[in-house]
């Protein structure tokens, strides 16, 4: 076991199938010479050269666009976006070209690309840089979306994406990008669709994705603490696919639930999770559920405000209270 | 009521069809009786498959839009005539004659236009999708110019696999304005993509006129230039300009994989599709103009009595063959059974479909 950053682990994961299958093509804005805007595609360039790891102009309708295009005659071609903010301007092509045309063609054609990019508010960046559209992208059958939480996660979880034959769009998160942690040295793949029991409890189930699964575990340390109750928290990993087993199973346990997520709350990811507790565990609940999600308006710029915008430790220990109240 | 408007097609282009100046040319003149009967049958096809479309469209039986290609035919025609097994085609929602150039079955295509599970896309496409990428079909597509991305990246493939083939990416004069053509454009000059762009330019975005719609200097292909890339411009009623132009474009693909832009002048008969009524946008005495004298298919009839490669008689069974086949496939689309409610949620995702050990996939992805 190395211990790796969450940067790290992503890059290990693309430079071990760009090793295993030629067909793998890395192509973006600033990944090659650059290095990658986060770095994240840091040394790519020089150890498998420009047909391998392609930068692109700033025109994420067309390059991705054509990613699409290459991954119907077989390229797998793992395109970054520099934010997920960004694939707003192409979404036509993200959601109707990608997410349609294996349907719309009878299963005649399939559609092996990976987008991915950081997709988290908390970095001062004002609302154009912000989005979270997870939930959004998750609304279109068709489409794949995963959130990594952690390192482990990350590289086991784009490994899967490349190997996958469908669209997966892989959300990462900034401010994750330096988080360390223990990752196998072996090849391993992180199934989509299969959730994590990242801390196990027998009072209350937090369910969450991405950043916010790291809060709620700090969360639920303090719950512990200060409060002597025992979280459950589950990190979805998946957003689409959905592990709803896990989630039902920890509800069964601990009879009590509260969804955490960096979204906005109005159909957020957790609105469909407790759609799916209400209806398929409902006689199991000692009390509502809650949610957590980040206030209701535009990502706000002022870093002060911004921090009270989106989940944090305190709002999540106080709204786990009301659910054990 | 405005004037309509005044279609901006070169004036050269009115004048009454003739002997074709490119029957000559080197693509044309190697072709043999049989390649030049193949070809026309294959227009009359086209034309006999789409007006049976309009019966049963009027009949009821199909759903949703119909954009007919008729007026259209000799571009489709000429330029899929050219392909070899590494070139690829993709165009926009006018996409009927693409399918039945490339050797789709009128079976299967008319099929997909009621909705049944023996069309080509199990009746889950429509008009606007139809697929066959065993030939080298990649759709279809609904969005007005979304396809430019995806048909430069069938070349970007095409090119990074190492294979002397193309993509021709097909769109009408409205599709000039999207942005998303325009960022395809920059990356095909950029990266030295073997794709050719191919305008259909049949003068009206949807109801809109191309002068009402689009700032240009005379033609739309120049915009090409400002890309550095190639472009030119053809008469489309003439299926042996479309041919001998194309072979140009498709060489500089294949021999300095380079892109090119192709403005091919056409028109369409009918609206810009059968939710159309085509009563406010253009005179009846334009429509009447083209049909008469510019007709491809019959320009191209002509073309081959006078080269005595065609008889009448044999333009006559030609023609009778195809409508009756075109009637056959009409039944056969009306009889076939429809889809059932559990292929409702099959063909949305390949790790679904093929769910074993090997898939990367678990947990729910099909939701109540």
């Amino acid at each position: 076991m190395a211990v790796i950053s969450y940067r790290e682990a992503l890059r290990a994961a693309m430079r071990e199938e760009l090793k295993r299958d030629d067909k793998v093509v890395i192509m973006g804005e600033e990944v090659a010479q650059f290095n990658g805007a986060y770095k994240v595609t840091e040394g790519l360039l020089k150890e498998f050269g420009p047909k391998r790891i392609v930068d692109t102009p700033i025109s994420e309708a067309g390059f991705i666009g054509l990613g699409i295009g290459a991954s119907m005659l077989g390229i797998r071609p793992v395109m970054e976006l520099m934010f997920w903010s960004f694939s707003y301007v192409a979404f036509d092509q993200i959601v109707n070209n990608a997410g349609n045309i294996r349907y719309m063609s009878g299963g005649l054609i399939n559609c092996p690309i990976v987008i991915r990019g950081p997709a988290n508010g908390g970095t001062n960046v004002g609302a154009t840089h912000s989005h979270t559209p997870e939930a959004i992208l998750a609304s279109h059958p068709g489409i794949k979306v995963v959130c990594p939480a952690t390192p482990y996660d990350a590289k086991g979880l784009m490994k899967a994406a490349i190997r996958d034959n469908d669209p997966v769009y892989v959300m990462e998160n900034t401010i994750l990008y330096n988080d360390k942690g223990e990752v196998p040295d072996e090849d391993y793949i992180v199934p989509l669709g299969v959730a994590d029991v990242k801390r196990v409890g027998t009072d209350l189930t937090i369910v969450a994705h991405g950043r916010a699964v790291i809060t709620s575990l700090k969360a639920a340390e303090i719950l512990e603490k200060e409060h002597g109750v025992s979280v459950e928290v589950v990190d979805l990993r998946s957003i689409r696919p959905l592990d709803e087993e896990t989630i039902l199973a920890s509800v069964r346990k601990t009879h009590r639930a509260l969804l955490v997520e960096e979204n906005k709350p109005f159909c957020g990811v957790d609105a469909q999770v407790a759609y799916l507790i209400q209806s398929k565990a409902f006689d199991e609940l000692d009390a509502p559920i809650h949610r957590v999600s980040s206030i209701d308006a535009p990502q706000i710029y002022c870093k002060r405000m911004e921090d009270l915008q989106m989940p944090n430790v305190e709002r999540v220990v106080a709204e786990a209270l009301k659910v054990l109240a | 009521m405005a004037k309509p408007a005044v279609l901006t097609h070169p004036e050269s282009l009115k004048r009454p069809a003739g002997p074709s100046e490119y029957a000559k040319d080197p693509v044309n003149a190697s072709m043999s009786k049989a390649d030049k009967i193949a070809l026309y049958t294959k227009m009359a096809r086209i034309r006999h498959f789409e007006q049976r479309c309009i019966r049963i469209y009027q009949q009821g039986k199909i759903g949703g839009f119909l954009h007919l290609y008729v007026g259209q035919e000799a571009v489709a025609a000429g330029t899929i005539s050219l392909l070899g097994k590494h070139d690829h085609i993709i165009t926009g929602y006018r996409d009927h004659g693409h399918g039945l150039m490339v050797g789709m079955g009128m079976n299967e295509c008319m099929a997909e236009l009621t909705g049944r599970v023996t069309g080509c896309s199990q009746g889950k496409g429509g008009s606007m999708h139809y697929f066959a990428p065993d030939k080298n079909y990649w759709g279809g597509h609904g969005i007005v110019g979304g396809q430019a991305p995806l048909g430069t990246g069938l070349a970007y493939a095409v090119k990074y696999m190492g294979l002397k083939g193309s993509c021709l990416a097909y769109m009408g004069d409205g599709a000039v304005n999207q942005g998303a053509v325009h960022e395809a454009y920059n990356l095909a000059s950029l990266w030295d993509l073997p794709v050719i762009f191919v305008v259909e330019n049949n003068g009206y975005s949807m109801g809109t006129s191309q002068e009402r719609s689009t700032a240009h200097p005379g033609c739309l292909a120049k915009r090409a230039e400002g890309y550095n890339m190639a472009w030119d411009v053809i008469n489309g009623h003439d299926v042996y300009e479309v041919r001998a132009k194309t072979a140009i474009a498709l060489k500089r693909a294949h021999e300095e994989s380079k892109p090119t832009v192709l403005e091919i002048f056409t028109y369409r008969y009918f609206g810009h599709s059968m939710a159309d009524p085509d009563k406010t946008y253009r005179d009846k005495e334009e429509i009447k103009e083209y049909r008469e004298k510019k007709d491809p298919v019959l320009a191209f009839e002509q073309e081959l009595l006078s080269e005595k490669v065609l008889t009448p008689e044999l333009s006559l069974k030609i023609n009778e063959a195809a409508m009756a086949e075109a009637d056959k496939a009409a039944i056969f689309a009306d009889e076939s059974p429809d889809p059932t409610v559990a292929d409702i949620t099959k063909h949305i995702y390949w790790e679904e479909d093929n769910r074993g050990p090997k898939t990367t996939s678990r947990g729910t992805i099909i939701f109540e």
